[in-house]
């Protein structure tokens, strides 16, 4: 097997490509999206997002509307799946029940003529370690083996991509974390380019080296885990994303670099850098914050924080220790309920419900949004996940 | 599933037993069951004894009949009956394999391809039952009659040459030929062998489908490596349910044979009420019953569909 190169064989190209079935039901909004070859690509997005309809365009099980879908340079866009160098491990995993493992895992190879398939899809069982169970039928296996047999059964064809749609669904939390580490580690023993459907963000960050989060049928943002995460481009990818604090705030003045805003009675400093909308004085920004990138401070001892931070006042409405950290919820006159994760090194005591706090951070660390958006999108499907 | 690392049972008693609370209704299964054993006693295990004795009787009508033991009447049924036993059998085969071939189509139609149609179809699949099984026989003498259009198309198209030749029909006449009273089997049969092929189908995971051909298999391949493997608990007892009543249906063969079409059943209904020879009777009953499980048995072995079925 081959690892990681530089040619482009295994790019998946999307150029314009959409679906709208025949209910007029526009599942994806044309769309371009180029992935490299060799990557681990993720598509978040919640259900009905238009994500396993991608995956499903590229596989060829349906057929798009509008567009073209290349593999490296050759254009697959009419080619039935048969055709496709592509393969894909279905939401449960669609084995054939009544072939045991060694011949699921074969499948692919006898079909399109191999002969001697033993070596191969030995050595593939042993990869995703499940070489004692060859010869067991699908319903014999737990879970997390059909899952690994499924994979095997994609990998074993070397397709030019893999297709995984929401792989870990079915899957116990335990497990799921598991079967992520596994699935990066054949990625990238195999070096072939991945791309994977999934709902979870902690999946899509912890696995994908590029994550593109779709919305309504469109890619929000394209970027790097720690890109989107650092850096939303939509009040979407910020809440869907993790969590954030978003503030609505006026613009007041720019100087060297930064931009100071009204929130409230205060005023905030955002970076010019990390914030693309327009800064005419008066004009309206979301500054967004992570939650543990916040200090707390009690309000009897605000005059210690150092200068410098952006600030914010309010009263600790809720808090939650969850061992690593405490979670607090913090009601404040310019964001109703303001989130703060902080790390439990030296807990105050006197940080209980009810207690007046001053919240604090790195001007470095904020972010600014278009206000034109909604402030909510994404938090309502993230909880429902 | 029984694994290997599952925990032997303690070899040393630790504790002393308890005495299980008493479970009020232990018995209530069994007297659920009883009806069952009740109308399985009465109505199968009873006749069955009763015919069993019949076929070992001799003497006559007049005389009265009287268990001998005289087990030479089914030699001598046998010797003297095995040309009906081997056209039932035939016939039913024929029979049979027409109905897989005209019902897989359409189950699978059914199944994946009918979309909101479906259940009208399947309603006209089983409309023919509202009708009695002699009426729909009957009619089907109207439709295979000498002067009729089928006859008549058939004849323009030389079929009945091919089919003369074969030695399925004679002249220029369907009716009273072997190839009526296969129709007529096929015909009547034809559900019982849709519905368990339609049930087999219409469990099959669509996304089985996707896997194979995402997996290189061409349509066809699909077909035959997942889509009629997976079909086979369908097609084995939509064969069984056509064959076995086939095998020992007479009324085909009655209305639409002649008495070069009769059939084992006809000959066992014969000598029940016309010739009223009791034994012999009772005896190729119980050949063609041993016959059709000892054919049924071999079938499933080979098909090894047991773990399926």
């Amino acid at each position: 097997m081959t690892n990681k190169n530089t040619d482009s064989s295994g790019d998946v190209r999307l150029s314009g490509i959409s679906k709208t079935y025949d209910n007029g039901f526009t599942a994806v909004q044309p769309l371009d999206l180029t992935v490299p070859q060799g990557s681990f690509f993720a598509l978040l997005g919640a259900s009905g997002c238009g994500k396993t309809t991608t995956l499903r365009m590229i596989a060829g099980l349906e057929e798009p509307t509008t567009g073209t879908v290349h593999l490296g340079d050759q254009e697959v866009t009419r080619l039935p799946p048969y055709k496709r160098p592509v393969n894909t491990v279905f939401q449960s995993y669609a084995l054939f029940p009544h072939l045991d493992i060694f011949e699921n895992v074969a499948f692919g190879l006898r079909r399109r003529g191999i002969k001697s398939v033993k070596k191969q899809v030995e050595d593939m069982l042993e990869l995703v370690q499940l070489g004692e169970q060859a010869r067991k039928k699908p319903h014999q296996l737990s879970g997390g083996q059909q899952q690994r047999v499924a994979v095997a059964r994609a990998l074993i064809n070397t397709p030019k991509v893999l297709l995984l749609d929401e792989p870990l669904g079915a899957l116990d939390l335990k497990l799921r974390r598991q079967m992520q580490l596994e699935l990066k580690r054949i990625q990238t023993e195999v070096g072939i380019t991945f791309v994977h459907v999934t709902h979870d963000q902690e999946e899509a960050m912890t696995m994908a080296d590029t994550v593109a989060v779709m919305n309504a049928g469109r890619v929000e943002q394209l970027g790097s885990p720690t890109d989107l995460y650092e850096n939303p481009n939509t009040t979407f990818v910020a809440n869907f994303l993790g969590t954030s604090n978003l503030i609505e705030a006026e613009v007041d003045s720019r100087s060297g670099g930064e931009i100071v805003l009204k929130a409230g009675g205060g005023k905030l400093v955002l970076p010019e850098a990390r914030y693309a909308g327009p800064t005419t004085t008066g004009g309206k920004v979301l500054v967004g914050v992570r939650p543990e990138k916040i200090s707390l401070t009690h309000a009897d001892e605000a005059g210690e924080i150092p200068e410098g931070r952006n600030r914010i006042t309010g009263t600790i409405a809720d808090s939650s220790f969850i061992g690593v950290s405490t979670q607090y919820v913090i009601d404040s006159p310019v964001c109703p309920e303001f989130e703060v994760y902080a790390q439990n090194i030296d807990r105050d005591d006197r940080l209980v419900p009810g207690a007046e706090v001053v919240l604090h951070w790195n001007p470095a660390h904020t972010f600014g949004l278009d206000a034109d958006q909604d402030i909510d999108a994404g938090i309502q499907e993230e909880a429902t996940v | 599933m029984a694994t290997l690392t599952e925990a032997p049972p303690p070899l040393t008693p630790t504790a002393p037993e308890k005495k299980p609370p008493r479970r009020r209704g232990r018995f209530t299964p069994y007297w659920l069951l009883l009806p069952g054993i009740l109308w399985l006693l009465v109505f199968f295990a009873l006749p069955m004894i009763y015919q069993a004795s019949t076929s070992v009787q001799t003497g006559s009508l007049e005389e009265g009949y009287k268990v001998t033991w005289h087990l030479a009447t089914y030699w001598d049924a046998l010797s003297e009956y095995w040309p009906q036993f081997l056209r039932s059998i035939l016939y039913a085969g024929a029979a049979t394999v027409l109905c897989l071939v005209l019902g897989y189509p359409l189950a699978y139609l059914i199944a994946f391809r009918a979309g909101r149609w479906r259940n009208l179809i399947m309603i006209l699949v089983i409309a023919p039952f509202f009708t009695s099984f002699l009426i729909r026989t009957l009619a089907w003498k109207t439709i295979l009659a000498d002067s009729g259009p089928v006859v008549s198309a058939l004849n323009t198209l030389h079929v009945l040459d091919v089919t003369n030749w074969l030695g399925w029909t004679a002249g220029d006449r369907v009716l009273a030929t072997p190839l009526a009273v296969v129709c007529g089997l096929t015909y009547n049969f034809l559900p019982f062998m849709i519905l368990p092929l339609y049930t087999s189908l219409e469990r099959i995971d669509g996304r089985l489908h996707e896997a194979a051909g995402d997996l290189y298999a061409k349509p066809v391949t699909t077909f035959r490596k997942v889509t009629f493997p997976l079909s086979m608990p369908g097609v084995v007892s939509g064969t069984l349910l056509t064959f076995i009543p086939a095998a020992g249906d007479y009324v085909n063969a009655d209305l639409l044979g002649s008495t070069d079409t009769r059939m084992v059943g006809n000959v066992i209904q014969t000598q029940f009420l016309r010739i009223l020879d009791y034994p012999t009777a009772a005896a190729l009953s119980f050949i063609l019953m041993a016959a059709i499980l000892f054919m049924v048995t071999l079938y499933i072995r080979r098909s090894g569909t047991e773990d399926l079925v």
